[in-house]
């Protein structure tokens, strides 16, 4: 008989994803994907002990978002390989939907987002939305944490239209919008305020001609300044994945917009952020609005939670811990 | 006794009769063939290997495993000499199965014949050039649809100019019909890729009304026949009525000889099954009879598969027998003696009419898609295919269709075909790869680099520029240009396309639902115990692009709870176990049906040692012998299924409790 497998030890797991070993990533990764007490015990303190500086003023995290067939996985290999010309470390998470009767998925980025050769500078984890439709799973915020600690620049993939953008949105530095040439949705959502303002729009597939030209055109027309990003000009962009045009002017933009962010001093508040409504999205999951109000409302939570003292982790145990205590007595 | 009549009946023409060979190397082959035609074959059927076909050189990464493996290899002019050598081109009928790379293996072949000294005037064989079905079903597509088209119509409109004997084109119903198309659908598909390419054609606009009615004329068609007989025999007769028609209307051709329907066929190599394998040979015969019984609707070159295709290569023995099969309907038996026996017959006619009306509907159909290239590129006839195909499966499951040996009759007594030391299959020499590697190196080093250079240039700009490729091809054959050169050039420019898969089209999966929702809790509880949901990684290691049973093992995986990473196709053992760390997944599923098994999984597995993966658990699908089965199981393979494992339900139950026990977790009693 075999024995079950034993976890890894999140101390030494830290130190080799710092010293950015690939393996460590996939092991990390698996760590924190895992819901087992021991392994939730052990992420705590994996993402206790990975260097600070990484996680909070390091690396750049994106999101990728936009409506299904705009293109985005091509367009990802596409900035995959100008990232690699610039020589940096890409990490990606891609999230797929999940069959909600089943709970499984068929996770097919990987395919679209292939080269011809093995970069082992590139690595790419594929993740279920895990019930969570359209939308980001409890466990993509911490993973894209470990990854920011081995790699310059961690994108994260996700299919939305309308609301659910703001998911990604609230766990990256710079988001980014991908239109679809001749789809009115993304318009009508932005015009509606339905769609919280991205900060980099681009309309993918622009050798399709007009139909792109007109999409770009009525993008620019319609954008609204976006209330968090003070003065930040949203660029509109075109580019084809397929032709492999626009995309340096698409990375640059990107990193622009970290840039404005890093002068500003918004990054490091940001992040913090991020880790602040992580542990509210994980609280509301379990015990709702109510257990939200019984901790004192999101605005104080939120408020209370953008310190760096703990880790996220062991910052949820406490507040959960607080919660049920308040019933049993 | 020839005849009840004292005078000499006259008898039809044979078709042309030939065997679907080549292996190992251009020397071996070569060999083959001058066998195979001393013992009465007619023309010669090339069979390529994967590298050849989808355009990388011997030495390739991709490569590794394949070189010799489903045909021979041919990387430039010295393996394309050896492989005719003796065998005068001027008089042989060679058919080339070729498609990403027709252009530049034409061109080899016309180099050749020059250096035997003969004009390329005098040639007469067929290029198989029929992109369009490479992205539906045989996976050795290189370039996106519109530049492949492109390549299609350069060698159509070459050949009609300079090789008028040569067959450029030979539309593929075959695997269509492989791929899960009914025999309305393969009417249908192919008839739209025969006009998609001919519009393409008359749009360029460089042909007269003369020169394009010859090219209509020079469009012949190769197609598949299965074990239902006589439905596959209307299916012909709607062929050749649909084809006339379209010819006279759409193309305007007045000559009713260039209106015919003219065909060739390999009879159905995929319902050939690996149990009880000598009922294949009937199966065979009858699927003969579809193409030959109509003398108005009868194959103009035939090859037959050989008995034991499913269990792996075919020896010289058994390529022997296919021969023997068609000589015997030929010469022995009366068929060539009559006018058309089945004109006339009221069932065949009611029959022949619903094909017909039914395929005008479908074609309609893909006419509103906007034609047969945009109905590919959106997916729309693949999602057709998956459907149909779905649904001869779930058949074959429950048992509406029959299938001796497999899902009924299964008790056989041991067969002694395949008792003998060889197990009834050939075996390719395991040197053959390195040896390639080597003539390939030498034959590098020995060339004029100037002149290759300077050819490959001319290729670049005829490619950029719009001109017809098959004369830069042709120096470039001369030159000494290799395989993966030409092919490096053309990808450049043109860039490589990765096809809709059965996966990006969600088909319905197979398999008796009532187990469904037990294996669902199978996996739920099993990822619970073990901390996250089950993942797993279907890869499909080589060049082979057969994927419709990865993507089939793929989509039932999903739909009994797994988290399942599917790449595609040709992909190299090393980006497989890279994929396998990245995604944190508990079993990899490998899927190889072009022979290479052993070198592709046992690079694999070195790899995952190499990287302290051991403990994730491989698994195999393919068409693996039974002793190489053991092997495989020997080097730490958990299970291997071949194609007579047709319980997806079982195989899914299996991969749960692999994955459990290799992580210390007890089975679940299956009640299967």
């Amino acid at each position: 008989m075999l024995a079950q497998r034993a976890l890894p030890d999140p101390d030494t797991l830290a130190e080799s994803v710092s010293g950015r070993d690939r393996s460590a990533v996939a092991r990390a990764l698996n760590l924190l994907d895992d819901r087992r007490p021991e392994a939730r015990q052990r992420a705590a303190r994996l993402l206790a002990t990975l260097p600070r500086e990484r996680l909070y003023t390091q690396g750049h995290l994106i999101g990728l978002t936009g409506p299904p067939g705009a293109g985005k996985s091509s367009l990802t290999a596409a900035l995959i390989t100008v990232w690699r010309r610039r020589n940096l470390k890409v990490g990606i998470l891609a999230v797929d939907p999940s069959s909600p009767i089943s709970g499984g998925a068929l996770l097919g980025d990987r395919l679209r987002m292939l080269s011809g050769q093995a970069d082992s500078q590139v690595f790419i984890r594929s993740l279920a939305c895990r019930g969570e439709y359209g939308g980001l799973s409890a466990e993509v915020w911490p993973m894209s944490l470990v990854m920011l600690a081995a790699f310059d620049i961690v994108l994260v993939e996700t299919v939305g239209v309308g609301q659910k953008e703001i998911d990604v949105s609230k766990l990256t530095d710079t988001t980014c919008f991908v239109a679809q040439p001749a789809s009115g949705d993304s318009i009508q959502f932005l015009k509606a305020g339905i769609m919280e303002v991205p900060h980099v729009l681009v309309v993918n597939k622009e050798d399709v001609g007009t139909a792109a030209r007109k999409t770009l055109a009525e993008l620019r027309a319609s954008l609204r300044s976006n209330p968090d990003a003070g003065d930040w000009q949203v660029p509109v962009l075109s580019a084809s994945a397929a032709r492999g045009s626009g995309i340096e002017a698409l990375a640059d933009s990107l990193s622009d917009h970290r840039d404005w962010l890093q002068q500003n001093r918004l990054l490091k508040p940001r992040r913090h952020r991020f880790q602040a409504e992580w542990i509210i999205k994980r609280l509301h999951e379990e015990f709702g609005w109510f257990g939200i109000r019984a901790l004192g409302g999101e605005q104080d939570l939120l408020a209370q939670l953008t310190t760096e003292q703990e880790s996220p982790f062991a910052q949820y145990d406490a507040l959960r811990e607080r919660l049920l205590m308040n019933w049993k007595t | 006794m020839m005849s009840t009549d004292n005078n000499k009946v006259k008898r039809d023409k044979p078709w042309l009769m030939r065997t679907y060979s080549g292996h190992s190397s251009a020397q071996a082959s070569n060999q083959l063939y001058r066998t195979n035609l001393a013992k009465g074959q007619t023309g010669l059927s090339v069979a390529f290997d994967l590298p050849t076909q989808t355009g990388y050189d011997a030495d390739h990464p991709l490569s590794h495993g394949e070189v010799g493996k489903v045909g021979v290899p041919i990387g430039h002019i010295g393996d394309m000499e050896a492989l005719f050598d003796q065998i005068p081109l001027d008089r042989m009928n060679t058919s080339m199965t070729i498609n990403a790379t027709a252009a530049w293996l034409l061109s080899l072949y016309i180099a050749v014949a020059e250096r035997q000294g003969f004009s390329q005037s005098a040639l007469q064989g067929t290029t198989q050039n029929d992109i369009i079905k490479e992205y539906l079903s045989r996976g050795t597509y290189i370039f996106p649809p519109e530049p492949s088209v492109r390549l299609t119509t350069d060698i159509i409109s070459y050949t009609v100019e300079n090789i008028p004997k040569w067959n450029p084109t030979n539309i593929c119903s075959y695997h269509l019909q492989e791929a899960g198309a009914t025999p309305m659908q393969e009417l249908a598909y192919a008839l739209s890729t025969a006009t998609a390419v001919l519009d393409a054609i008359r749009e360029r606009g460089r042909l007269d009304a003369a020169a394009f009615a010859n090219v209509v004329g020079r469009t012949s068609f190769f197609v598949n026949a299965g074990i239902r007989f006589v439905e596959e025999c209307c299916k012909m007769r709607a062929f050749v009525a649909l084809w006339e028609r379209i010819a006279k209307e759409r193309y305007g051709v007045d000559d009713p000889k260039l209106r015919r329907f003219r065909y060739g066929v390999q009879v159905n190599s995929l319902g050939l099954t690996e149990s009880q394998p000598e009922n294949n040979i009937q199966r065979i015969v009858l699927e003969m009879l579809a193409v030959t019984l109509s003398r108005n609707a009868r194959a103009r070159a035939i090859q037959l598969p050989a008995w034991n295709e499913a269990l792996g290569l075919p020896r010289p023995w058994d390529q022997q027998w296919a021969l023997r099969m068609q000589q015997v309907l030929a010469m022995e038996t009366d068929l060539l003696e009559y006018g058309d026996i089945l004109d006339g017959s009221p069932i065949i006619e009611a029959k022949v009419r619903a094909l017909m009306e039914g395929a005008e509907v479908e074609m309609q159909r893909v006419a509103e898609e906007g034609g047969m290239v945009q109905a590919v590129e959106t997916g729309y006839v693949k999602r057709q295919l998956v459907a149909s195909h779905t649904a001869r499966m779930r058949a074959i499951e429950n048992g509406e269709l029959k299938i001796i040996g497999v899902n009924c009759y299964t008790e056989t007594a041991e067969s002694p075909l395949t008792a003998g030391s060889d197990s009834g299959i050939m075996k390719v020499d395991a040197a053959a790869e390195r040896m390639q590697i080597e003539r390939l190196q030498a034959f590098r080093a020995a060339r004029d680099a100037g002149e290759v250079g300077i050819a490959l240039q001319a290729l670049e700009d005829a490619a950029r520029q719009g001109d017809n490729i098959m004369p830069a091809s042709i120096r470039c054959a001369h030159a000494g240009v290799t395989t993966g050169e030409w092919s490096g050039v053309l990808r450049n420019i043109f860039g490589e396309y990765r096809a809709p898969t059965g996966i990006d089209i969600s088909g319905a999966a197979v398999g008796r639902a009532d187990r469904v929702a037990e294996l669902r809790e199978q996996t739920r509880r099993t990822g619970e115990e073990l901390g996250r949901p089950l993942k797993i990684l279907v890869g499909k290691p080589g060049l082979d692009g057969h994927s419709n049973g990865a993507e089939q093992i793929a989509v039932k995986a999903r739909d009994v709870g797994f988290e399942v990473v599917y790449e595609g196709i040709r992909l190299t053992p090393e980006q497989i176990v890279k994929a396998a760390e990245e995604e944190g997944v508990h079993l990899i599923g490998l899927s190889v049906l072009s022979g290479s098994h052993l070198e592709l999984v046992e690079d694999a597995i070195a790899r995952l040692s190499s990287l302290g993966l051991t403990d994730i658990p491989v698994i195999v699908g393919g068409i693996v012998p039974p002793e190489d089965e053991q092997n495989l199981k020997a080097r730490g393979i958990a299970a291997v299924y071949t194609p007579k494992d047709s319980d997806m339900n079982q195989i899914m139950a299996d991969l749960v409790n692999i994955i459990r026990e290799s992580n210390g977790l007890k089975r679940f009693e299956n009640a299967a």
